[in-house]
């Protein structure tokens, strides 16, 4: 599905990923743990490529090298980030800015777009079961959202849009366990043969709901150990202090 | 060519303006210059009766009296008045067209290309439109089914002829002929314009349109446009406008009339796409319009909405005095500038009657190296009891170059009213375009739907037929402003 090759960054000189591999086949789950500042929201950028990082490597997903694509060709070839801090857009109904969203991406693969009708009944559907109502979709995108619509918000969009490859951005920050819940049952329901994730966190809560194929541990922008979920129980125990130097 | 490269002159063919082009046909003009002779001219042209003219000649002897004001932000080189043109018709017009059939099919291309409908059988659009081509009006549609209700839709040199007694009794009754540098101007040289009159208790069926084009060089465009609804009248009128690229800036200096009786209520839309100059600041339109509502009546309304996103520099204050008791007016804006336009814009709200209330709502969008000035005046009379105003301007900028700037006048006499002012000003952050972007839209499609939420409280003023032009407007003014 994908793999990354060597990959660096830097921004404004400072190094930040350090010759970074990782291959992740189709229907795995890979989580990526890592202390503060060892890069683990820079890896999300470098993935969706956000502006503003110099970044060398390659990122191979579908037999393209990502590095050669910008942000909105990456999103409508499969990669959907799942936002740490969703942002605001003040004045956009949410309703309207996801019937834009996946009609770009419907465009972008030929794809028929969706009228008002259609769509209000496709996201009157995935949203029940993410306990977001018709009310929320009807306020401006994320303003005045809290901490768990927000993140609520953010998994409705990747139901809609069905991505290939999925990167969740500490997901888990900000939720309540009733939240975390709903979200994780979101991710659950999709995941499929066909699909992969890269749950990026700092906690091994999560992982109690999502469970993983494989655990990485991230510091100082490589990756220093690799294994399964058992990893994570270890770190939860034992910290990252032996990873530091 | 490298791949930035291409994107780049995709994005240059993108904006390029697409009603920039010209109509080849002959026209009748005015020797340059600005004199009596030029007046009577015009005058003469347009076969007007004899206190008309005196009009036009005490406004022209005011003029000479008077300065040019220059307290705007945004400067312009002098304007030679007597360099200019000020009449200028296409010569077929010469004996007025009966009917449809008979306009230039050269004129009615253009306003095909332009996606007006002059045919009377897009009776679907539910629009009546009258077409100004520089100085005369070329059709206006659906007069006769108005005429059945007793609303009169008609250019402004027919009603002069043929309602003399409604023009007399209102033209300058609202912006007189001695009001400033530019209103005098129009005063003594207007050349065409629409003029509206709806009979008491006549809630007009559809909505009203003008469509004002430029096609002659080195010609000044002087509308006049007024507005009457009687009592318990209600109107809805909108104008749109655009004009072909040149390198010259071209002076349109309108007047706008409106006046609403007891209980009547006008909407005033415009939509303004004038040609703005080429990416580097050359040509344009400088669009310096007075615009002036008069709620005479008590209970009357008057609700201006403009969309500005063209013009080089954009100068003008559509205001409303507040005469009649509870009687109320309104302000929406968007005013939109990139590359090097600019904008001094914004509304005077004068409160005389009591319990009188105003509302506006401006929002400024500056990108490029453009410049955005809101300024407006609230002014508060002794004898407005109970007045009210709220005003809210905000101002977003789309890069680091531009300006954006709010001027808010209060002026208050009267200690029972209550005067409210919010201002805000804000960025298209790189998060909120990142965010966009991850979700499939391109760069584009991001600044446009960015945009057009901030503006969206003045869009949905718009009546239903022209607000998904204007978002659209507002997507297409914003293109390559980023990245």
């Amino acid at each position: 599905m994908i793999e990354i090759k060597n990959l660096k960054t830097s921004v404004e000189e400072k190094k930040i990923l350090n010759g970074l591999n990782l291959k992740i086949n189709k229907g795995e789950v890979h989580a990526i743990m890592g202390p503060n500042g060892s890069g683990k929201s820079t890896l999300s950028y470098a993935l969706s490529g956000k502006e503003g990082y110099d970044v060398t490597g390659e990122i191979l997903f579908k037999n393209r090298n990502l590095l050669e694509l910008n942000t909105e060709e990456r999103a409508q070839s499969g990669i959907f980030l799942a936002f740490q801090y969703p942002i605001e857009i003040p004045g956009v109904f949410t309703n309207n800015f996801l019937r834009t969203s996946l009609n770009s991406i419907r465009k972008s693969k030929n794809q028929k777009e969706l009228n008002a009708i259609d769509f209000l009944k496709l996201v009157k559907e995935k949203s029940k079961s993410l306990k977001i109502s018709q009310e929320m979709l009807s306020r401006p995108l994320n303003v005045g959202f809290s901490g768990g619509e927000k993140k609520r918000n953010e998994i409705l969009q990747m139901a809609l849009i069905e991505p290939e490859f999925v990167i969740m951005d500490e997901t888990d920050s900000g939720l309540d366990i009733d939240a975390l819940k709903i979200v994780s049952n979101g991710v659950n329901a999709l995941r499929n043969s066909e699909r992969s994730f890269l749950i990026i966190t700092h906690y091994q809560r999560l992982l109690n709901y999502i469970k993983p194929d494989f655990v990485h541990v991230l510091s100082n922008g490589k990756i220093v150990e690799s294994g399964d979920w058992k990893l994570a129980l270890d770190l939860e125990n034992n910290g990252y202090g032996k990873y530091l130097n | 060519m490298s791949k930035s490269e291409d994107l780049i002159k995709k994005y240059q063919e993108k904006s390029e303006y697409s009603h920039g082009f010209v109509t080849d046909i002959e026209t009748i003009d005015v020797p340059k210059g600005l004199n009596e002779k030029t007046i009577k001219f015009i005058s003469n042209q347009k076969k007007e009766p004899e206190w008309m003219l005196k009009w036009r000649l005490k406004a022209f002897e005011r003029l000479q009296k008077i300065k040019e004001p220059d307290w705007q932000k945004p400067k312009y080189p002098k304007i030679d008045y007597q360099d200019l043109y000020y009449y200028s018709a296409p010569k077929s017009l010469k004996d007025q067209p009966k009917t449809l059939d008979d306009i230039d099919p050269e004129i009615k291309k253009t306003y095909d290309k332009l996606g007006i409908p002059l045919e009377e059988q897009k009776r679907l659009s539910g629009v009546a439109v009258d077409a100004v081509f520089d100085s005369v009006s070329v059709a206006t549609t659906f007069k006769d089914q108005l005429k059945k209700i007793g609303v009169i839709f008609c250019s402004i040199s027919e009603a002069i002829k043929e309602h003399p007694e409604l023009v007399k009794k209102y033209l300058g009754s609202v912006i007189p002929i001695t009001d400033h540098y530019f209103a005098t101007l129009n005063s003594a040289v207007f050349t065409d314009g629409s003029f509206v009159y709806i009979p008491p208790g006549v809630r007009c069926p559809m909505e009203l349109s003008t469509y004002f084009r430029i096609n002659a060089s080195n010609t000044g465009q002087f509308e006049r446009t007024l507005i009457i609804a009687d009592q318990g009248s209600y109107v809805s009128y909108l104008e749109g406008c655009t004009a072909p690229m040149r390198d010259e800036n071209q002076l349109h200096a309108a007047n706008v009339e409106l006046i609403a009786l007891d209980n009547a209520e006008i909407k005033y839309s415009t939509v303004q796409n004038w040609y703005p100059g080429d990416k580097d600041g050359k040509g344009g339109i400088y669009n310096f319009v007075t615009k002036r509502g008069l709620c005479k009546g008590k209970n009357s309304k008057i609700s201006w909405t403009q969309v500005e996103t063209g013009s080089a520099i954009t100068w003008k204050y559509p205001s409303c005095i507040l005469q009649g008791d509870n009687s109320m007016g309104e302000f929406y804006s968007v005013a939109i500038t990139n590359n090097f336009q600019k904008a001094d814009t914004g509304t005077k709200m004068i409160h005389l009657g009591k319990n009188t209330k105003s509302k506006i709502i401006s929002k400024g969008i500056s990108a490029g190296n453009a410049d955005n000035t809101y300024r407006g005046l609230v002014s508060i009379h002794s004898k407005a009891k109970g007045a009210k105003n709220f005003t809210q301007c905000d101002s977003l900028l789309v890069g680091n170059k531009c300006g954006a700037h709010t001027i808010p006048y209060i002026e208050n006499k009267n200690s029972s009213s209550d005067v409210e002012h919010e201002a805000t000003t804000s960025k298209i952050s790189d998060d909120q375009l990142f965010y966009c972007r991850q979700r499939g839209l391109n760069q584009e499609e991001s600044v446009s739907l960015i945009v057009n939420g901030f503006c969206k409280e003045v869009l949905q003023q718009l009546p239903m037929e022209f607000a998904v032009e204007a978002q659209k407007l507002v997507g297409i003014s914003l293109e390559g402003s980023v990245g």
